[in-house]
Formats: C-alpha cells, structure tokens, sequence
C-alpha cells in the first residue's frame, strides 16, 4: 500500500498536544505507510519531529522552530510558513514548505531534500552535510555557511557571504548574488552539474531554466591553514 | 647556513643548542627560557601554537585544600566496616529514563577522531567495568563505543559530525555542548593528519583538510533558543533521555541559571584546567576560570533557583584524584569527570614509551602534541600502524583499577568526615591552605575563621 491509498488520521492540534502527535507519529516507526493531517498547528515548535517511516504528514498553518527535525524517511508538507531550523539535519525523506522559512534551514542536514516555496533565511543550509535544498525565491546572508555535502539550488537571489567556509557542496543560484563568502568561488557549470541541477529543479517542483543559473563552490585555499591566508579568517 | 638561517628554518629542539646555567648567569623571571622559546617560535612560524592536554599554569586547585577529619567534636566511620556509598542518579528532574552510575566520577567527551578507535573501546570497557558512562565527543558515535560502554552519554556539538536521531536514541543521555573549560568561546579543532578515510566519512568532510568546527550552534542562539531545541529533542526521543548541557567555566553563575531555565536535567561544568585534543595554547592557559571557583558559584545558582539536586551537576577540570574528587563533591558537585586522566591512565605519557617520544621531539610526561596524531602509544592518533598498538582490553582493564582506586580514596575522606555517601561531604568539612583558594571555594583558610570575600555580595 502507498501512502497515497491509505485513509488520513487527523490531528487537531486545538485538541491534543505536540507531545501526543509526536508520540502517535513515533509508534508508526517500521509500520505500514500512512498520511496524517495536522491542523491548527498554531507556530508550535518541534511539530514532526524524530520521524522513522514511510508516512505523509501536512500541516495546514505556520509552524514554530525545528519542523521534521531529523526527519528520517517521511514526507512532511506545510502549508504555511516555518521558523527556525526547520528539517534541521533531516537524514532522508522529503520536506516541503510551501511559504517562508527563517534561518538555519535544513541546518546540518545529512540526507533528504528540503523545498521552500517561498524565501529562506538567513544561514539556509548551514553546515549542511548530504542534504539537497531547492528554494524558489531568495536565500539571506551566509547562505551554504560551512557546507560540508549536498545542493543548494537557489532559483531567486542569495545574500552577502554566500557559501562562507565550504566544503564539497554544490551551490546554484539563477539571481544576483551580492557577496562571496570566504574561499567561496564561481566555478565552471560542467555537463554534470546541469544534469544534477535539472533533477534537482524537477525533485523540487520549481520551474526554471538550467541554463539561466552559476554554479559556486569551494576554492579549496582554506582546507589546510597558511599563514598567508591569516587575513581571510 | 647562517644562525640566522638556523633560526628561521629550524623546527624542533636541539638538545645540543640547549642553554646551560652557570653561575652569575640570572635567567628573567619573564623572560625565562620557555617565552623565549616561544618567541623565536612565533618569529619563525607566524601563527599560535596548536598542542593537546590542558592548562599547565598553575592556578588554585583542589590540592589547596584539606578534609578535617572527625575527632571529639565528630566521629568517623569504619574504614573496612560501614559503607559509604558512591551511587549517583543523574537526570531525575524532567527524563522518564535517568542514569544511575555505581561511582560519581565519569568519562568526559572525547572524539573518535581525537582518539584512536581502540582508545575510545578502551574507554568503554573501563567505566562500564566499575559502572560508569563515558561521552562521545565532537565525531559521532563510534560503533565500537556504543558496543562496549554500557552507558553511553551522546553529545550534539556546534559541528554535529555525524549526528543521527538513530544514535540519539541509541544513547543513554544527550549532551548539548555549549563550550568546554579548555576554550570557552571556541570551536573543535582537528588537524589534516588526523582526518582518516574513516574519519572524513563519519564527519562527512574531504580527507586530510584542517578541520575547524563552528564555535557557536548551527540553529540555535541564546538561553530562549536553547530552551526551544532542548525540546526538540526531547520531543525526538520521548523524554526518556536525560539532557545534559556542557559549558565552559567563565559566568557560571548566571550560565547555570540560564541553563537549568532552559531546561537541562544536567549541568557539565569544565573549569580552565580541563583537556583539549587540540586548541591554541593561549586558549588553554588564557581563558575561563579554574574548577575551584567556578563550583561554588554553580551551587550558589542552582540553590537561590531551589534547584540543587534536583538538577545535577557533574564538573571537571583537572580532577586526578580520590580527593580532587571528593573535594569536588563536597563543594556541592554531584559528580566528577575526567578525560585527560583518563587518558593518562590508559597509558599516556608513561614513561615505558620514552623512546617513541624522543623519535617525535617530545618526553614522556610533557608530551602534548595530540593534535599531531603521531602518538607512540597509539592513543591520540588515527594512524592505523599506530593504534594497533594499543590493546583495547588492557587499557580498559587500567582505566576500570584507576576508577575504582580514585572511588576508594573519596569513600576514605568520606569516611574519615563520618560520611556515610560521599554525597554527605559539605563545604563545612573543608579549610583552605591559600587565601585564593579560601576565597574562591568559600571555605575558611585553616585554623581561622576568615574566608575572604564572604561578606561581600556575590
């Protein structure tokens, strides 16, 4: 049975607490797949958390800090806005928001993929280690800071200090970026990375135009310290 | 080659250029042959000094006090006779699972990554051995940590290499890090030569780069975030796991209440003293304030909030002994925790490796370079050659006699106190040997009554 055939459980969140949610969503770790409907969420934090298991969950409203926190596997939708962190370090599953997220989106996330339909703030995709992150609109400052594996596919603008200390991620951007981030460089858009961007664009839901975006990625000058680097830190 | 080229290119010491006293000859008190050492260093490199261990100044420690045994006016316990209990409950105030250890001294969080795998196995069998817990550390959590420490305290650190909610619910408590007593306000730090193929893997970095963790978390900031992501993750595992938050001694005063208002069941405290795999040496001896004084102003904390006991407090920073521990205790700690003695105990620095320290420039008992992962013993060090020197049982085997040896000598002051725990040791049962130490621990400077400071407001 897909998720897609099985009858929606609704939660109320005007009637049970996020504790009992939580724990409901939990129990279904290993089980069949199901899909849930959360409703009046009302900017809660730590909402779908924790999740192990092949379930769809939507959240009809805005939600507080740390939405689908290490989500694992699960498909979690918002149809609102969302605050800090959400799918921080999500393992794998998918996470969708369809309007604004604030900072530190998907923040050391090691697996999955996070859309925002909307603009993300500040920090989106800190540190983030596998993660692939499509965000339709505009990204704030210090976006991909320290980002260590995966994609950030950003389809509007992004901020000053993109890509601030990266790694290995990959960084797209279709707008104006307003600032490079230290050892954060343009670098050649190969026959791979327009394959890689292209999926990405699909799997996220956003209409654009490969050919339209830059690809940003590490210089790899700040892997091993050199004195004469002191100044760029 | 010039002296002067000498000087500039040569790295390492040269024990034939060492300079020898005579007499009329007055080394400077500041400018003694180490900081001339060091300045020549700096000349020559342009960059701080990156070493292992802890602080090596010398700063007001447990040693400046002293247990007044019971006589007329108390009297003591058996020695071979009455128990004096050791157990401690960790994490009673809000988790549905506490910890319970056998002994009140724990393993501090040091990284896979830091330590070889067979040293962190070696960690495990030891405190699992005399029922303790050890910490994970700033790298994920090592299989073969998990397998052979019966409790395992899992930390989530500003990096979060390798962090995972299966290991989340795996451990027995979560640690959040917010600072550690070696380098309050800084980042981990692991050199190129330790990031090994399993290494890089674990923490999802290229093989070989300088990696540098963040110093502040990824998605939290301040005491009203920091309530908000402790309930995350209690959220994520069903509040069974006791949460723990680590700082760095410096405001410990207002950092515990922030801490305890945000929610933790544990405070780990780490003075000044406490180890470091790898940090900058001005780091080390420049910044935090010793375990002596930071404890009793954590209790005054947890006290004025009513919630001393209720939430624990674990400390560390240069605890060696039976008695650095329960000196600890009796200024209001409910546990210890040790990592660079651990590490000493398994065999670091000892004096049987003397030749594999001279072949790396350094001498057993002052061997500092942990960063460098070139250990002769196979402790600090990811080369595989090695660490497959190290025998993973024989280090636990030692590390479990330490503890339990550590465990006797505070039942012993306990004891000798008239203490039937070594929780009942107070304060009250201390005098101090310095007026430093009388005024940073609040304990009265022996034979009088005068503790400095104390009729001034805190």
């Amino acid at each position: 049975m897909s998720p897609a055939e099985a009858t929606i459980e609704s939660v109320d969140l005007a009637e049970v607490d996020v504790r009992e949610l939580n724990q409901r969503l939990h129990d279904l770790a290993g089980g069949e797949p199901s899909r849930w409907r959360v409703t009046n969420p009302g900017g809660a934090h730590a909402l779908a958390v924790g999740l192990d298991a092949e379930v769809e969950v939507e959240i009809d409203g805005h939600v507080g800090y740390y939405c689908a926190g290490m989500n694992k596997l699960a498909t979690v939708r918002v149809h609102g806005n969302c605050g800090t962190g959400v799918a921080e370090n999500i393992m794998s599953g998918t996470v969708i928001v369809d309007g604004d997220s604030s900072q530190s989106a998907a923040a050391t996330g090691r697996g999955g993929l996070l859309v925002v339909k909307g603009s993300a703030s500040a920090r989106c995709g800190i540190s983030m280690k596998g993660v692939d992150i499509v965000v339709h609109g505009s990204v704030g400052h210090a976006g991909g800071f320290m980002a260590q594996r995966g994609a950030l596919v950003i389809c509007g603008d992004a901020g000053p200090d993109l890509g601030d200390s990266i790694y290995e991620a990959h960084i797209y951007v279709r707008g104006e970026v307003a600032s490079l981030g230290a050892d954060c460089i343009e670098k050649e858009m190969r026959e791979e990375h327009r394959s890689e961007l292209a999926a990405l664009l699909e799997r996220g839901e956003a209409d654009a135009d490969v050919a339209e975006f830059r690809r940003y990625g590490s210089a790899r000058e700040l892997y091993n310290f050199k004195v004469d680097n002191a100044g760029a830190y | 080659m010039t002296e002067f080229d000498a000087l500039s290119k040569e790295d390492g010491f040269r024990p034939e250029l060492a300079g020898r006293w005579r007499p009329g000859l007055r080394e400077s008190a500041l400018f003694d042959r180490n900081a001339i050492h060091e300045i020549h260093r700096m000349a020559r490199e342009g960059i701080y000094d990156i070493r292992g261990f802890g602080a090596k100044r010398r700063v007001p420690h447990f040693d400046d006090l002293l247990f007044l045994g019971a006589s007329v006016s108390r009297y003591p316990l058996e020695g071979y006779r009455e128990k004096c209990a050791t157990d401690v409950t960790l994490g009673t105030r809000f988790a549905k699972e506490p910890i319970q250890l056998e002994i009140p001294i724990t393993i501090a969080g040091m990284s896979f990554g830091a330590l070889s795998a067979p040293a962190k196995e070696a960690l495990g069998r030891g405190a699992s051995a005399v029922g303790t817990s050890t910490t994970t550390g700033d790298g994920g959590m090592l299989p073969e940590e998990r397998d052979h420490s019966d409790k395992l305290v899992y930390q989530i650190l500003p990096s979060r290499y390798g962090m995972n909610p299966d290991d989340l619910r795996r451990a027995d408590a979560i640690e959040v890090v917010v600072g550690q007593g070696a380098k309050p306000g800084g980042g981990g730090m692991l050199l190129g030569q330790k990031i090994s193929d399993r290494v890089a893997e674990m923490r999802d970095l290229p093989k070989g780069v300088d990696q540098r963790s963040a110093c502040r978390h990824p998605d939290w900031t301040g005491p009203d975030d920091l309530e908000i992501k402790i309930g995350e993750l209690r959220e994520i595992t069903d509040w069974r796991k006791p949460v723990y938050v680590k700082i760095g001694a410096t405001r410990t005063y207002f950092d515990v209440a922030l801490a305890v208002k945000a929610g933790a069941d544990v405070i780990v405290l780490d003075g000044m003293e406490g180890g470091t795999a790898a940090s900058q040496d001005v780091f080390i001896e420049h910044v935090g304030i010793p375990i002596l004084a930071a404890i009793p102003e954590a209790v005054r904390s947890l006290q004025e909030l009513g919630m001393h006991r209720e939430v624990q407090l674990i400390v560390s920073g240069g605890i060696r002994s039976g008695a650095d521990a329960a000196k600890a205790l009796a200024l209001g700690a409910d546990a210890v925790s040790i990592g660079v003695a651990a590490v000493i105990a398994l065999g670091d620095n000892a004096p049987e490796f003397e030749q594999g320290y001279e072949e790396i420039g350094s001498s057993a008992g002052f061997y500092d370079d942990w960063h460098e992962g070139r250990d002769p013993v196979g402790i600090s060090t990811q080369d595989e050659e090695l660490a497959s020197r190290f025998d993973p049982e024989l280090g636990g085997r030692r590390l479990a006699n330490y503890l339990r040896a550590m465990t006797l000598e505070a039942q012993t002051l306990a004891r000798a106190c008239g203490k039937s725990h070594v929780h009942n040791l107070e304060p009250e049962d201390m005098v101090a040997l310095t007026f430093e130490a009388a005024a940073m621990a609040k304990v009265p400077v022996a034979g009088t009554s005068w503790v400095p400071g104390a009729d001034s407001p805190g």
